[in-house]
């Protein structure tokens, strides 16, 4: 065969292929949005422990209100959730980077339930660095800032049936009703080393220490001034 | 050759794993929920029947001298739209097999048999021959997945069958059943256990 028709078989296949692929992946786009969007929403009711299975998220999510908060100064910022999203991202300086994340959002999107008295309750991403992955989650803080209302991760690539036990019902159970903070506000939440004790440890999960690391140090970065600290402050003083 | 004997050939008597020992990579990567073996060999079957399809529709003028890369565009091509419709209607699950679906490109399963097959068949022949390797390689993934949930981690299809201790109960899970070499000790037996009931494939 002539190196023409090579050249000509090549291009119509190319040519073929990448229409059918783009057509296809534009085709289902919207159902793939609404399906992240959904899961996004689930994962957060689900955090602030208002989801049971079969309710209507959309519905549900209603309580919920997304703020934009600017970590550097604790305040928020008057961007409109619903339009942000923005990737700028700080640095963070070697000496907080407890968690060995590298860099952080310049502005986080939380969640805020409230109710007639102010804040019940804030939901609060958490990014954590695990074995094998970076590892997605939401932190629910009650209205005193300290007593969790709900954690866990929706998003992580840990080895499963030990690492990726952090997404287990069970385990994430334990973190109902624990304090994060000591009595002068350093955070001091953390995943033990066996059987956990106390109102500020939960138990480790076996053949996972890597991972337990990285939920405890996540904990201390993003509960830390230079994570949500300033914020939690806030909010606690009453200044927002 | 009948349909019948093109479709239920590579289950047992020429089966892509156990025989062929191809596309072992995905065999240990899925297995460890049923769930995700279920929707894993659909996806395989799909891409391997449909490939083999399509090769076998432009196998007169492909030329020689690019037939690999032609069989891997339309595999790519395919697998990336069975992607896409995983992650329209089977979202939780696509999730949670993240990149293997994607890897079914670099199955050799498929292209194993668009270059053995539909490069030299007509396209019903080769699209048979596509479900029926699809089908002896879902039978072998469906064994490995079995033992794996149910012995890794007590339940079946993500119900619980053996209670485990940390929910309570009395089972204590096989942590080896968990990580993917379980995988190869599984496919080593099923292999023993075919050769043993069928002497012919064992390798000279």
């Amino acid at each position: 065969m002539s190196n023409s028709k090579t050249v000509i078989v090549a291009a119509v296949l190319c040519i073929v292929c990448s229409i059918l692929v783009s057509s296809v992946a534009v085709g289902l786009k919207p159902i793939q949005m609404k399906n992240k969007d959904l899961d996004m929403k689930k994962n957060i009711l689900m955090a602030a422990g208002l989801y049971q299975e079969g309710d209507d998220i959309d519905q549900k999510f209603q309580s919920i209100q997304p703020k934009i908060v600017d970590l550097s100064n604790g305040q928020y910022s008057d961007i409109d959730p619903s339009s942000y999203d923005s990737t700028d991202v700080v640095d963070i300086p070697k000496s907080e980077d407890v968690a060995g994340l590298g860099t952080r959002p310049k502005l986080a999107k939380i969640y805020v339930v409230e109710n007639s008295d102010g804040i019940e309750q804030v939901i609060l991403p958490v990014v954590s660095k695990g074995l094998w992955s970076t590892m997605y989650g939401f932190l629910a803080l009650s209205s005193d800032m300290n007593t969790v209302k709900g954690f866990g991760y929706y998003s992580q690539g840990e080895t499963p049936g030990l690492g990726a036990e952090v997404e287990n019902p069970k385990w994430k159970s334990q973190w109902i009703g624990k304090k994060v903070f000591n009595d002068s506000y350093q955070p001091v939440m953390k995943v033990a080393k066996g059987t956990g004790s106390g109102e500020h440890e939960v138990d480790g999960l076996s053949g996972a220490t890597i991972t337990c690391t990285g939920v405890t140090t996540s904990m201390q970065y993003w509960l830390g001034n230079h994570g949500y600290g300033k914020y939690l402050a806030a909010v606690r003083g009453g200044t927002l | 050759m009948n349909v019948k004997e093109l479709l239920f050939k590579p289950v047992f008597k020429d089966n892509p794993i156990a025989l062929q020992v191809l596309g072992v990579c995905s065999a240990l990567a899925v297995t460890v929920q049923l769930q995700n073996v279920v929707i894993m060999c659909a996806a395989v079957t799909m891409v391997c029947a449909f490939s083999n399809l399509f090769v076998s529709l432009i196998r007169n003028h492909v030329p020689s001298s690019i037939r690999i890369i032609v069989q891997m565009t339309v595999i790519a091509s395919l697998v990336i739209i069975t992607d896409q419709f995983l992650k329209a209607y089977v979202y939780e699950i696509s999730k949670s097999m993240a990149v293997y679906v994607a890897l079914i490109i670099t199955n050799c399963i498929v292209m194993g048999r668009t270059e053995a097959v539909a490069m030299k068949n007509g396209p019903l022949y080769s699209f048979v021959d596509g479900i029926g390797n699809g089908i002896g390689y879902s039978i072998i993934l469906l064994i490995v997945g079995f033992f794996r949930e149910l012995f890794g981690s007590g339940k079946l299809f993500g119900i619980t069958i053996f209670q485990t201790i940390s929910d309570g109960g009395w089972y204590q899970p096989n942590g080896l059943m968990i990580l993917p070499p379980s995988a190869f000790i599984i496919i080593a037996c099923i292999i023993w256990v075919i050769r043993t009931k069928d002497p012919t494939q064992i390798g000279k």
